[in-house]
């Protein structure tokens, strides 16, 4: 499958960012494990360390394998002054991890982010690609709890 | 294409998007279908409008009605009420503190002052659509240039009109232009930076999804006068809308045979791309972004070599910022004079800044340079939410600097704000209230920057270090006397020091909050008080025994057991083992339990025992 994904591209190292999104994006565990970075290593042609250098770099790349859905709350001033931290507390007691740990039955991972531009509706978290805004820990427990139902 | 009667424009940007806009556009499908109305209104998914808070935001046509905070139950009463009796919902529009109802969209204070340039179309047409574009005039100012200008008359104009780059630095666009048109190389590459990392900033984002082929457009004017080839899209990964939006543009565009060879019959050949970050505040960094899209880890590299001499794939090219592309559309199809016009002696044309935090009108606003803050924060902003008091407001992001109430009459513009400390930056507006702690503020963009920091030049790397440390210490009630002036020089030697823009303005918000706020530092380090009760072993918890009413539920509910007492006696916290986390402030049914600035006494005493202790020690 990586293999695959890897000949959608030309064998340049620039398409190397654009190569990692794929595998994490189309990955079930949303990561990128050794054996992939090897594949993409003899595709470009270029060394395993090189490509580490790359993914450790970048925040949104993930060595671990990582939860269905991956919850990221924005970290940024304009949240933060909306209280983003009563967010996250509410996250941490309804998921029962800590930022950067995925909960036991593989669901959920919790992130930081950084900015998600859309502080005029601060907080926000995103889950996946979808954005939720003006959250309160109401809407938190809400909208957690619509996920787990649809599983 | 059939006419229809009615118009109905759904704010689909990000922020509306957040707020539920999606489902009230599903909801509306569904009760126009069963009324069989899909016929004669229009349903027309739009890129941001602007007012944010009063997502999601509905406008709809002949008239230009605005909704406000729509939701899916209120979709039936609209299409009965409005669509077809013709009597629009009076209780979904903004009305004011003096029950003054706003009808339409162009009456609502918040557009009054603001000039829509590079933000035209945003919130007014389909982005998905390049009809719509093409019908307010997209494309034209791109057959213009590439039939009757040649690039140099090009630069010329853009020259003329003043437009200086909307990314932070305001470097004049057209001296960037002509040092890489003069550059005699065969391969040039141009970039559009999309890699809005600034916290608070959001216009880029709004641009590329809301009228993303006039983005596309100013690429290619651009290119064309530098002689360019090839254009980057380089967008961050956290904005999957605006990727898609952009390349969906791009496509169409080919389609259209607006991209590809000889565009509009002459000698003009152009391909735009585009690439993604994954996660880098630096890489909004020119240099550091090319690293990127060279596929490298997204280190800056030292300047000279300018892009402008040796950029991407080591050849000539120019970094502009999207909202400064977004510009160079309306310059050249209504004048560099008329763009000359708004603005200021060295500023010109308009700006477009993101209004966040305590603000009343949080959102996306374009005013013309030199609007004074206040009538970007109290007339376009409408001012603080609730009976708070302006106090601060951070521009510029992590590399701005604050600004106070003393500032509030001075024009907006890229000199005037360096003058004082502060800086244009992307144009995010955080405006702060009475209740913020400034020394807060500061250290939490502070562990921003150390966050971001690449780690490639030690000042940076390690100079920024070096200051949250200090500012730990005294936000933790361990600051001594000397930490603010220490804080000065760390803060200025590593501005001096770092290799780029991310170092060379991180310390801004620490040196202007000590600037305008010293008083603060200096409570925080001598009387081991925070004012505003935020940091919190400068603050601690006291409840009141004459409104206690012994219920005992503090005491239950404290996950460090640290309230003890009975009904008789009343309840007491016990300050040393207390860990602050307000608990027993919120489950308190009479609220008798209250903050109180300042390090309590038995704290105190504690930690000066341990000083002592840790002293003899030493010894």
């Amino acid at each position: 499958m990586i293999k695959e994904i890897c000949q959608k591209y030309a064998p340049h190292k620039d398409n190397l960012i654009q190569i990692l999104h794929d595998i994490q994006d189309q990955d079930p565990q949303h990561y990128i494990s050794p054996e992939a970075v090897d594949t993409v290593a003899e595709y470009l042609k270029i060394p395993a360390n090189h490509i580490y250098g790359v993914l450790t770099f970048y925040t949104m790349y993930s060595t671990k394998p990582r939860g269905k859905n991956i919850i990221r709350l924005c970290e940024s001033p304009p949240c933060y002054l909306k209280g983003s931290d009563n967010i996250l507390r509410k996250l941490k007691i309804l998921l029962g991890i800590n930022v950067g740990e995925t909960t036991k039955d593989g669901i959920f991972t919790l992130e930081f982010t950084a900015c998600l531009g859309v502080c005029g509706n601060a907080p926000v978290m995103m889950i996946n690609d979808d954005v939720y805004g003006d959250l309160t820990e109401e809407k938190v427990e809400d909208i957690i709890a619509k996920i787990r139902g649809r599983k | 294409m059939s006419l229809k009667r009615i118009d109905l424009l759904i704010c689909c940007g990000s922020g509306c998007i957040s707020s539920g806009a999606l489902k009230i556009k599903d909801q509306f499908h569904n009760v126009l279908q069963a009324k069989g109305l899909t016929n004669e209104i229009n349903i027309i998914e739009t890129g941001c409008m602007g007012p944010c808070d009063y997502g999601p935001v509905l406008v709809v046509y002949p008239e230009g009605i605005f909704y406000k905070k729509v939701t899916p139950d209120d979709v039936e009463e609209i299409v009965n009420e409005h669509f077809l009796k013709g009597r629009p919902v009076k209780r979904l529009m903004l009305q004011d503190e003096e029950e003054k109802t706003f009808i339409t969209q162009k009456e609502i204070p918040f557009y009054q002052k603001q000039v829509k340039v590079a933000l035209a179309n945003c919130g007014y047409i389909d982005p998905e659509s390049i009809e719509e574009y093409i019908a307010t005039g997209g494309y034209e100012a791109l057959g213009t240039v590439l039939t009757t200008l040649t690039p140099q008359q090009t630069i010329d104009i853009i020259k003329k009109s003043g437009l200086r780059g909307r990314g932070g630095g305001g470097f004049p666009t057209h001296l960037k232009w002509q040092m890489v048109h003069d550059n005699p190389a065969e391969e040039k590459y141009f970039i559009c930076n999309g890699d809005e990392g600034d916290p608070g900033a959001f216009m880029d984002r709004s641009l590329l999804e809301g009228d993303p082929h006039r983005v596309l457009e100013g690429m290619m004017i651009a290119a064309y006068a530098i002689g360019a080839k090839t254009g980057y899209f380089y967008i961050r990964a956290e904005y999957p809308l605006a990727i898609k939006r952009i390349k969906l543009a791009i496509a169409k565009a080919k389609e259209a045979g607006l991209t590809g060879n000889n565009i509009f019959g002459s000698d003009f050949s152009f391909e735009a791309e585009v690439r993604t970050g994954a996660g880098a505040f630096v890489c909004g960094e020119e240099t550091a972004l090319m690293q990127s899209i060279e596929g490298q880890r997204g280190n800056p590299t030292p300047k000279p070599p300018y892009p402008a001499v040796r950029g991407l794939y080591k050849k000539p090219t120019v970094v502009n910022n999207v909202e400064t592309l977004g510009n160079i559309p309306s310059i050249i199809l209504q004048g560099a004079d008329w763009f000359a016009s708004m603005g200021t002696e060295n500023s010109k044309g308009t700006k477009v800044f993101a209004l966040t935090g305590d603000i009343r009108n949080t959102g996306l606003v374009e005013v013309p340079m030199g609007i004074t803050l206040r009538e970007l924060i109290f007339d376009v902003g409408g001012g603080m939410i609730g009976d708070h008091k302006f106090k601060a407001v951070q521009l510029g992001g992590p590399s701005g600097g604050c600004l106070t109430t003393q500032h509030l009459d001075v024009p907006i513009d890229y000199e005037s704000l360096k003058e004082r400390g502060a800086m244009m930056g992307s144009g995010g507006v955080i405006v702060m209230n009475e209740e913020k702690c400034m020394v807060n503020v500061a250290k939490f963009f502070m562990d921003f920057c150390v966050d971001e920091s690449c780690g490639k030049c030690s000042p940076c790397k390690i100079g920024l270090r070096q200051m949250q440390e200090v500012l730990k210490r005294i936000e933790s009630g361990y600051g001594k006397e000397g930490d603010i002036e220490e804080l000065q020089r760390l803060g200025e030697t590593i501005a001096k020091l770092s290799l780029c823009g991310l170092g060379q303005t991180a310390p801004n918000p620490v040196l202007s909050t000590i600037r305008y706020f010293r008083d603060e530092y200096e409570a925080h380090i001598r009387d081991k008080s925070c004012a505003n009760k935020v940091c919190a072993d400068l603050m601690h918890y006291e409840i009141d025994k004459n409104k206690c009413i012994g219920c005992s539920l503090c005491s239950r509910k404290c996950p460090v057991s640290c309230i003890s007492g009975s009904r008789e006696e009343k309840y007491t916290i016990n300050q040393l083992p207390c860990i602050k986390c307000g608990t027993c402030m919120d489950v308190c049914p009479v609220k008798a339990i209250s903050k109180i600035p300042g390090m309590h006494p038995d704290v105190q005493l504690k930690r000066e025992a341990e000083k002592l202790q840790q002293q003899n020690q030493e010894e």
